[in-house]
């Protein structure tokens, strides 16, 4: 289809602004602009259809099953839009008076009491913007702490070698050195490497738990202790809380800090990749070093700073609040559960119909295949099944994660679908499996049925186009 | 209720009896007895959708609503078009996530490369990223793009956005970058003495935060003598009329886009965008969509130059960045569509007449006076004896007057307030300090 660019006319366009009612006053000479930008010129019909198109060429929850690994693709309830969309809410200016916005403050505090019974975390902080962005905030309160106590030498931060790359990059964003740990044949942390790489110059230990192959570490009370005793601080990763809260508590299990993904488990929309939320709790001993504001107010005298302008993602804290209200003190153990169950009976169905769980026997809210064998055998990837579900309309799993996984799918299929959608995603893959077996270039070329075939990646990263070049240059 | 399971009860017990499971206590076996709660969590009840709709609602009533704002300082109360809304608000842009599959994602994807295509065009450099978490966290990332083994230093404007100061600050508590703040001199930005061999970069905010227009090309002349970046913080809303960054002198442009059609919203959502000179191209930290095509030929849209990320490099990444600003990078695209290049420049030009039409007035009052010479865009600071009692009596009108400063308010005025308006706004502050005719 045609890019807004294509579609453009020179002349086109709306008026949605009237005349000046002042006196115009000239832009100074030296600091005008000397050639317009180049934006698209057209109506707000075409403009309309234009948006419509695209559209149709995206795929949301809104349109099957989207069980992506590690993002909690669940349903987004549509009260938390209307409410996010409150003229109390959006008309609101980041720094107006403080007894103007109490129900802005109110929605925060509230958020943060609820995430803090959820998480068993003293204090929290709405500021980070994504999980991401709460992993550097975290860290960033650990390397405050150690500081604050003359113990400059803690230096490294330890992460899984399943962890999600966000651990590691946010590690390094943090002036930390990395040290990986390695897992079990089981897929769990290596205890005997844990106790061997913590040292004086650690700093902390980055876990997701359950971890990214879907299980539960149940050594987590013996790790946290190991972490402590050599004098670090550990942080938990929370995107995958969607499995336990309700069910149990980072805070009882020996974590410092953590961040959520409100855009995961509260059930904010992802947006096409964001925007997101990325709460940040702690312990008390951490609460002192929590961001601040310089306009929006300020943390406290050993606050790390801030990680972004103003308070908050805070359309994303009232959408959530919303979510958090309705489950109320017993819907989060509820939610929980589903997703278990949803995942276990997927997993159940996919063993049965022939393909290989990287771990075997119960696992969490998602869980992990390995197609190994498979691409031995009949030379069919990871890669080529995702792109076949495509054709059935569904949204593949996360492909090549964890990284300790070889030809890794893992999904996430979420407590907001149905028996009858996770029995018909098991069908589909059986009958791919069958294919892959005989005919495997079938799958090779999937999927046939979008409006576009296999992208060529390699040509696009060789030679990056990454803004339309306009016929004049 | 509370939970938004579709399945019916009896067929979770179906479910749980397919895995040969008497029911959820056995989905838990992994977890420690120890730290498994035997009760529900210290919350209030699950609510039902009207009962949250209530309690939502009277939380936003707890809030007041300025009709007319006249503060701005890095928030911006613009005209929205309806359009703007309305579009973004597609279930299916809504609910996606971030386009790993190219194939069922060409919309997303699209929208994206368009997005970068629009803020390539108003900074006028070459390169523009898929976005960050805002405008302050964008400055902070280019800072750190910046930096090499010999340079560590940054040189931060005095006269930039106090949460992006501090932001920059933060992020370089992390990196270990030296900060150095360059001091404001009658409000604009002095550099004198301040570069050396150690500086990667000077980061400047077009216009300042005190609303004036910094002289970007000896700026950029003097970070560039030194060897250092340019990094321009600029407010988008200016660029239909003001001089690209890129045509003065920037190698990597920033800023927030919540000018771009996004509600104020007490300060987020927000967008933050990056665009960079060529050479600086894969330094750009996050999502960056690329063009190319399928076996057929066909135009295809992807996710590039991964080898930067993180979920590739780990610890060796360019940033941590993986969810961002996508839904509101595509609010911003629309805007920008809707207003074409004509209806930009007429916000531009609007904001900096109607600024200086409420700047004029207010100077004809008695005592009041604009602190800082020289031009200014839509923001301007005046000293007056009493912010204090001014803001109250503005306040009591449903006027949000200019953000305090010391003995002095930060105005800023868009095109969305009328002649009318800020009319009414002088004669209360005429009346607040007791000034007769
Ligand atoms: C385990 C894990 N940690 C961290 C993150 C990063 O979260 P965000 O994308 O919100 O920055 C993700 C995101 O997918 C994740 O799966």
């Amino acid at each position: 289809m045609e890019l807004i660019f294509e579609r453009s006319r020179p002349g086109r366009g709306s008026q949605i602004l009237p005349p000046p009612d002042v006196p115009a006053a000239p832009i100074p000479a030296e600091h005008a602009r000397k050639r317009a930008p180049r934006l698209p010129e057209i109506g707000e019909s075409d403009l309309s259809r234009h948006y419509q198109a695209l559209a149709r060429r995206a795929f949301g929850v809104c349109d099957g099953f989207y069980p992506l690994g590690s993002c909690t693709m669940k349903y987004n309830p549509k009260l938390g839009e209307e409410m996010a969309a409150l003229p109390g809410f959006t008309g609101i200016h980041p720094l107006q008076p403080a007894h103007t916005v109490k129900g802005c403050q109110l929605a925060m505090a509230q958020t943060e009491y609820a995430l803090s019974r959820i998480t068993g975390m003293d204090r929290f902080t709405l500021q980070p913007a994504a999980g991401a962005h709460g992993e550097f905030t975290g860290l960033l309160l650990i390397k405050a702490w150690h500081r604050s106590r003359g113990d400059e030498g803690r230096t490294v931060i330890l992460v899984p070698d399943s962890a999600h790359g966000t651990n590691p990059a946010s590690a390094a964003m943090a002036g930390f050195t990395v040290k990986n740990i390695p897992s079990t044949a089981e897929g769990l942390v290596d205890l005997e490497a844990l106790r061997a790489a913590c040292g004086p110059d650690t700093a902390g230990l980055m876990l997701t738990n359950p971890n990214t192959v879907g299980l539960f570490e149940r050594d987590i009370l013996e790790i946290t202790k190991i972490v402590h005793d050599a004098g670090g601080l550990v942080y938990y990763d929370g995107a995958n809380l969607n499995a336990i809260m309700g069910v149990a508590r980072p805070g009882d299990m020996g974590f410092d800090v953590c961040h959520l993904n409100l855009h995961k488990t509260f059930a904010t929309p992802h947006g096409g990749g964001g925007p997101g939320s990325g709460p940040v709790g702690c312990k008390e001993f951490l609460a002192p070093f929590l961001p601040g504001s310089a306009l929006g107010g300020n943390g406290g005298e050993q606050s790390i700073g801030q990680v972004r302008a103003f308070h908050a993602n805070f359309l994303v804290v009232v959408r959530a609040l919303a979510y958090l209200m309705t489950l109320g003190n017993s819907g989060p153990a509820e939610a929980a559960r589903g997703a278990v169950l949803n995942a276990n009976y997927l997993k159940k169905k996919l063993e049965e119909a022939g393909y290989r769980s990287a771990f075997p026997g119960l696992c969490m809210h998602e869980f992990v295949l390995t197609l190994e064998g498979l691409k031995k055998e009949a030379g069919v990837s990871a890669l080529d099944v995702a792109k076949a579900m495509l054709d059935a309309g569904i949204h593949p799993p996360t492909m090549y994660f964890p990284l300790i996984v070889h030809e890794a799918l893992m999904f996430e299929p979420t407590e907001t679908e149905a028996p009858e959608t996770l029995d018909r995603a098991a069908e589909v893959l059986s009958e791919i499996l069958r294919r892959a077996h005989e005919d495997p270039e079938s799958l090779h070329a999937a999927p046939v049925s979008t409006v576009i075939g296999r992208p060529d990646e390699t040509a696009a990263a060789r030679h990056p186009v990454v803004r339309y070049v306009f016929p004049e240059g | 209720m509370g939970n938004f399971l579709p399945a019916a009860p009896a067929e979770r017990e179906a479910q749980y009896a397919a895995l040969g499971l008497s029911g959820p206590a056995d989905l838990y076996r992994d977890v420690p007895e120890a730290v498994r709660l035997d009760g529900p969590l210290d919350l209030p009840a699950p609510k039902s959708e009207l009962e949250v709709r209530r309690s939502m609602e009277a939380l936003a009533g707890q809030n007041v609503r300025f009709s007319t704002i006249l503060r701005g300082a890095g928030a911006y109360d613009h005209y929205i078009p309806a359009a703007v809304s309305r579009i973004a608000a597609k279930e299916e842009f809504v609910t996606a996530y971030t386009p790993y599959q190219a194939e069922i994602s060409q919309g997303v994807l699209q929208s994206i490369f368009e997005f970068q295509t629009m803020i390539c065009e108003l900074t006028g450099l070459d390169a523009a990223n898929a976005s960050v978490y805002d405008g302050a966290s964008a400055a902070a990332e280019a800072v750190a793009m910046c930096r090499d083994r010999k340079r560590t230093k940054a040189v931060v404007s005095g006269a930039a956005h106090p949460d992006v100061i501090a932001t920059i600050q933060t992020y370089c508590f992390g990196s270990g970058m030296e900060v150095v703040l360059a001091p404001a001199r009658e409000g604009r930005t002095d550099l004198t003495g301040l570069l050396d061999d150690g500086v990667a970069c000077v980061y400047v905010q077009q216009p300042n935060f005190y609303g004036l227009l910094e002289d970007g090309a000896a700026l950029a002349d003097q970070a560039h003598a030194a060897g250092a970046k340019l990094i321009a913080g600029v407010n988008p809303a200016t660029l239909g009329v003001l001089e690209a960054p890129g045509a003065w002198g920037a190698d990597i442009a920033v800023g927030e886009g919540q000018p771009l059609g996004l509600p104020l919203s007490w300060g987020g959502p927000y967008l933050g965008f990056m665009a960079a000179s060529q050479p600086l191209m894969r330094k750009l930290p996050g999502r960056i969509v690329g063009q190319t095509a399928d076996a057929q030929g066909r135009r295809a849209f992807v996710l590039t130059m991964q080898a930067r990320e993180q979920h590739i490099r780990r610890e060796k990444a360019s940033s941590n960045v993986c969810s961002n600003e996508a839904l509101c990078a595509l609010t911003a695209s629309v805007y920008l569509s809707l207003m074409g290049p004509a209806g930009l420049m007429q916000v531009g030009e609007q904001c900096y007449a109607k600024a200086h039409y409420l700047a004029d007035e207010l100077c004809k009052l008695q005592g009041v006076k604009l602190r800082y010479p020289g031009p200014f865009f839509h923001e301007f600071v005046t000293d007056l004896p009493d912010p204090t009692d001014v803001l109250a009596g503005l306040e009591a009108k449903g006027i949000l007057g200019g953000f305090p400063l010391k003995g002095g308010l930060l105005w800023c005025v868009t095109e969305k307030q009328t002649r009318e308006e800020l009319d009414r706004t002088v004669a209360i502050v005429k009346e607040v300090l007791g000034i007769w005719n």
